[in-house]
């Protein structure tokens, strides 16, 4: 089995990693109930006797001694990783796989990028070359980062590039959280844009995230469990937001919520890699079969039901339901609408007890409602695995390689001509050496480019299809 | 002599279980309909062809397992050992870190290679266990990357490395929607690297068998647990033991090289499929009582209508007059088509199988011009009965029946290739547009000829 390491960048993706921490420990302490270190925990833990000082102390079988994550944490001020140090999961990160600075980016992609890029590089390398030593086969990087702001946004895709040079065969899986409309950092649409042409060129897969998809879904969840009508009761041991269980604590921490419907993502795409089933799907198949073009890797993803999210006991909905409700426009983790898109690609991946005849009842259902790109009607990946999430009988996540990422993209592009046409702030990133006005145009230009290539898809979208003339042999 | 059997991928592992399980169950399934005698034969014969003998008494089965990532062989290995009745060997597995992710290119051109010697010298290991090689029997799929790509490769191999002995290659086609989004590329690479190097492809549909689960067998929730489970026995039937002609106690000693003889006349058509009859519950079979004639004239109408199972089939569909042409060349769009065949063999197992006539399969009408009958039909009767089926009824034909699903898949991936979708996956591993193009061709050719049977 192949391992993986993640890249926590910035505030958000800090915070985001640790929910993701947490949930993974709790999902690998209900299904590894003998406490055994096995392959499936090796994914993201290492197994290292702590009384062993220095590196000697990996444990690469039996049972498990202390384990620690295999984790990389980047941040420009101190506060949250300190935190996170500070807090209940302070044990399983290895104190030396941190890298971290005072003064903070200012919410500016070239502090980030260029100032902390080139002070750090060193050192960002050394910690991701420890991480990958300790791993028997590294089949990918995932890194998690906001867009909107200064770290995150700059170094975690100045990291972008430094992994594909030193690492290229593993494949960079970028979790991105984009600014919504509404967000109070002013210069995002400029850290947005500048960060999205580094995606462009060096990440091998996104999932873009808007933090008003995710609110939108806490209240969703929060209207279920508060109509009382589906007699929810309080799940003590299932996965979500508080490690406490509580949903009241819930409300005074909303990111925590929200931050955790994003680590759920990420563990359930890769539970299908880590845990058994009768159709597995690794983490390169999603790529191989999703990517298309090396340009279009932007998957737009929907976990239903959104129960699984919360620690709630909703008697369990029909399963064809949870199908239905990973196309609607109100279960996406970004503002998108796929069914009234064109989809490029399609992956189910079902955890649970699903059998192979559920999905595929389900696929034949809602196919006629679903426009497919016309070389590829029957775009469908799918995989079962056989463990379901914590405390839950069973889970979907749909992820979609769709044109409904377009508005996203162009909204953002309004957003920054608006400032840009003014100047506005200008002078904080042009005064960072390295910087020149081509970066914006040049960023901006890689934006226009992938919006046109969906563009030209979307133009496709009504046009019968036809099945192309084929090879003539002579008999 | 004996079949050494090679599992390749998470499809071809599953399947494989199930096969030699069935194998087993069957051989030792007591009563058989037949005397102690005659079961103990079989038994042993069954044994010779698939199982060997470790020292404590528990048969091995002659197989290697191969896969890129270990998760599969790890459940199959303890399912084996679970039953206590048969098991894998303990050495008989190559594993690696990391699968092909579905990419044929990866299976065939980095994983082939790479990993040659290793798995090469497994199955030399395990030839070298049999007194006599009748032959390799490779499971995969066409859909991902190791079973198609590194499949590929490894039969290539054997052509080279084992040029007498025979090669079977039991292919499963996906569901024509999804489970693998490049499954039709991977498909025309893997099926135009084997037309090359394999001497028969032995074909199955999972949407064939979904329906044979669903409509035959009443399962409500279809897992791909029974889909193995239905292709196994028909895999059994096919391949246990038969009599051969000195009759009683005497079966076949080469069951490939038979196989081969009566059913790929020409290299030219290699595609082979099998139909079984009676498929059902093992509930309903209780309940059940058929006759020789009954079965075999539903088979005989699955065949010429190209049904995959014994019901829904098509009665309208008739064989040309005889002694007049087919009415006209086969055009792959029209829907109810008679069947052509190059060649047939029905093997019938169980009661009273010496009264079973099988006339019906002689008329020249249902086979090409250029064969007799007499060379292009066969059958192959045993009076052991097969699992707890008091008869049953398997065909194996070359005949046109796969043209349709390999047009549809060449005319998807054709699609798809124009558009140069998902090429750089390939490319970037050496499998160039020049190879896809090879590819077609072969296959376009392979449609053609089938076509103007």
């Amino acid at each position: 089995m192949t391992q993986s390491v993640v890249v926590q960048v910035g505030q958000c993706g800090n915070q985001i990693g640790c929910c993701f921490w947490d949930l993974a420990l709790r999902e690998h302490a209900a299904v590894n109930k003998k406490a055994i270190y096995d392959e499936a925990i090796s994914s993201f833990f290492r197994n290292v006797d702590t009384r062993v000082v220095g590196d000697g102390g990996s444990i690469s079988k039996g049972k498990i001694c202390s384990l620690k994550a295999r984790a990389v944490l980047i941040d420009m001020e101190e506060g949250v990783v300190n935190e996170i140090l500070q807090g209940p999961l302070r044990d399983v990160f290895d104190s030396k796989q941190l890298i971290t600075d005072i003064s903070g980016s200012g919410n500016n992609w070239a502090v980030g990028h260029k100032v902390f890029g080139s002070l750090y590089q060193e050192k960002i390398l050394e910690k991701l070359r420890k991480s990958a030593e300790h791993c028997d086969c590294l089949q990918c990087f995932f890194i998690i980062h906001s867009m909107g702001g200064g770290t995150g946004s700059g170094l975690g895709t100045f990291l972008l590039k430094v992994l594909e040079d030193e690492f290229p065969e593993v494949y960079r899986f970028v979790t991105s959280i984009y600014p919504s409309g509404e967000d109070d950092v002013i210069t995002s649409p400029y850290n947005s844009i500048l960060a999205m042409k580094e995606l462009n060129e060096h990440a091998d897969c996104v999932l873009p995230i808007d933090n008003q998809s995710l609110f939108d879904i806490i209240s969703k969840i929060d209207l279920m469990m508060n109509s009382g009508k589906l007699g929810a009761a309080i799940k003590p041991k299932s996965l979500v937001t508080s490690s406490t269980g509580v949903f009241k604590k819930r409300q005074e921490k909303p990111f925590d919520a929200m931050n955790n419907i994003v680590a759920n993502l990420l563990l359930n795409l890769t539970s299908s890699a880590r845990f058994e089933g009768s159709l597995n799907m690794d983490l390169n198949e999603i790529i191989m079969n999703l990517v298309p073009f090396p340009q279009l890797h932007y998957l737009v993803s929907s976990l239903t039901p959104l129960y699984t999210l919360a620690d709630v006991n909703i008697p369990p909905r029909r399963l064809d339901q949870m199908f239905s409700d990973a196309f609607s426009k109100d279960h996406q983790l970004i503002r998108a609408d796929p069914k009234h898109s064109l989809y490029l690609a399609c992956a189910l991946m079902v955890r649970g007890n699903v059998q192979i005849s559920d999905l595929r009842r389900n696929i034949e259902r809602l196919k006629p409602s679903l426009q497919f790109v016309s070389w590829n009607q029957e775009g469908w990946k799918t995989s079962l695995c056989s463990v379901p999430p914590v405390g839950h009988s069973h889970s979907l996540l749909a992820l979609a390689n769709n044109t409904c990422v377009k508005p996203t993209f162009i909204d953002l592009r309004e957003r920054f001509i608006r400032l840009y046409k003014k100047k506005a702030h200008l002078h904080h990133y042009l005064q960072i050496e390295g910087m020149e006005e081509s970066c914006f145009t040049e960023a901006v230009s890689s934006l226009s480019a992938l919006v046109q290539e969906y563009n030209q898809l979307d133009a496709t979208k009504s046009m019968p299809v036809e099945d192309l003339p084929r090879l003539n042999i002579a008999m | 002599m004996s079949i050494v059997t090679v599992q390749l991928g998470q499809c071809g592992n599953q399947i494989g279980f199930e096969v030699f399980d069935a194998l087993f169950n069957d051989s030792h399934c007591p009563g058989g309909l037949c005397s102690k005698r005659e079961n103990e034969a079989y038994q042993a014969s069954c044994k010779e062809r698939f199982f060997s003998e470790e020292e404590n008494g528990v048969p091995v089965a002659r197989a290697v397992l191969v896969d890129m990532e270990r998760k599969v062989i790890s459940q199959t290995l303890s399912k084996a050992a679970r039953s206590g009745r048969w098991k894998y060997g303990q050495h008989s597995c190559f594993c690696q870190k990391q699968g092909s992710g579905n990419n044929w290119a990866y299976g065939y051109s980095v994983h082939g290679p790479r990993h040659k010697e290793s798995i090469m010298n497994l199955i030399q290991k395990e030839v070298e266990k049999c007194d006599s090689l009748s032959g390799f029997f490779i499971i995969m799929s066409m859909a991902g990357g190791t079973g198609s790509g590194l499949g590929a490769f490894v039969t290539q191999n054997l052509q080279d490395q084992y040029s007498s002995a025979l090669k079977m290659n039991q292919i499963i086609w996906p569901y024509g929607t999804g489970e693998v989004i490049v499954q039709n590329y991977n498909s025309i690479l893997t099926l135009s690297h084997l037309y090359r190097s394999s001497d028969a492809l032995l074909v199955h549909e999972n949407d064939a068998v979904h329906k044979i689960c669903a409509k035959l067998m009443n399962i409500k929730q279809i897992s791909f647990c029974d889909i193995n489970q239905v292709l196994a026995h028909q895999l059994g039937s096919v391949f246990q033991p038969t009599y051969s002609r000195e009759g009683s106690f005497h079966y076949r000693r080469n069951p490939l090289g038979d196989l081969m003889e009566n059913l790929v006349p020409h290299p030219e058509f290699k595609m082979l499929g099998v139909r079984n009859i009676p498929q059902m519950s093992e509930n309903s079979l209780a309940y059940s009582t058929f006759t020789w004639a009954g079965l075999l004239k539903h088979l005989r109408q699955m065949l010429i209508s190209n049904a995959k199972m014994e019901e829904g089939i098509d009665w309208q569909v008739r064989p040309p007059l005889s002694g007049l042409p087919p009415l006209g060349k086969m055009s792959v769009n029209k829907e109810t088509h008679f069947n052509t065949s190059i060649a047939n063999l029905v093997i019938l197992r169980g009661k009273d199988v010496h009264s079973a006539d099988v006339g019906a399969f002689k008329d020249p009408a249902l086979y090409t011009s250029w064969l007799e009958p007499v060379h292009a039909f066969n059958v192959w009767k045993t009076q052991r009965a097969f699992r707890k089926y008091e008869k049953s009824a398997a065909l194996v034909s070359n005949s046109q029946s796969l043209v349709k699903p390999l047009d549809m898949i060449v005319g998807k991936a054709w699609n798809m290739f124009a558009s140069r979708a998902y090429l750089h996956q390939y490319t970037k591993f050496g499998i160039e547009e020049e190879d896809f193009l090879d590819s077609f061709t072969l296959l376009e050719q392979v449609i053609a000829s089938y076509c103007n049977l």
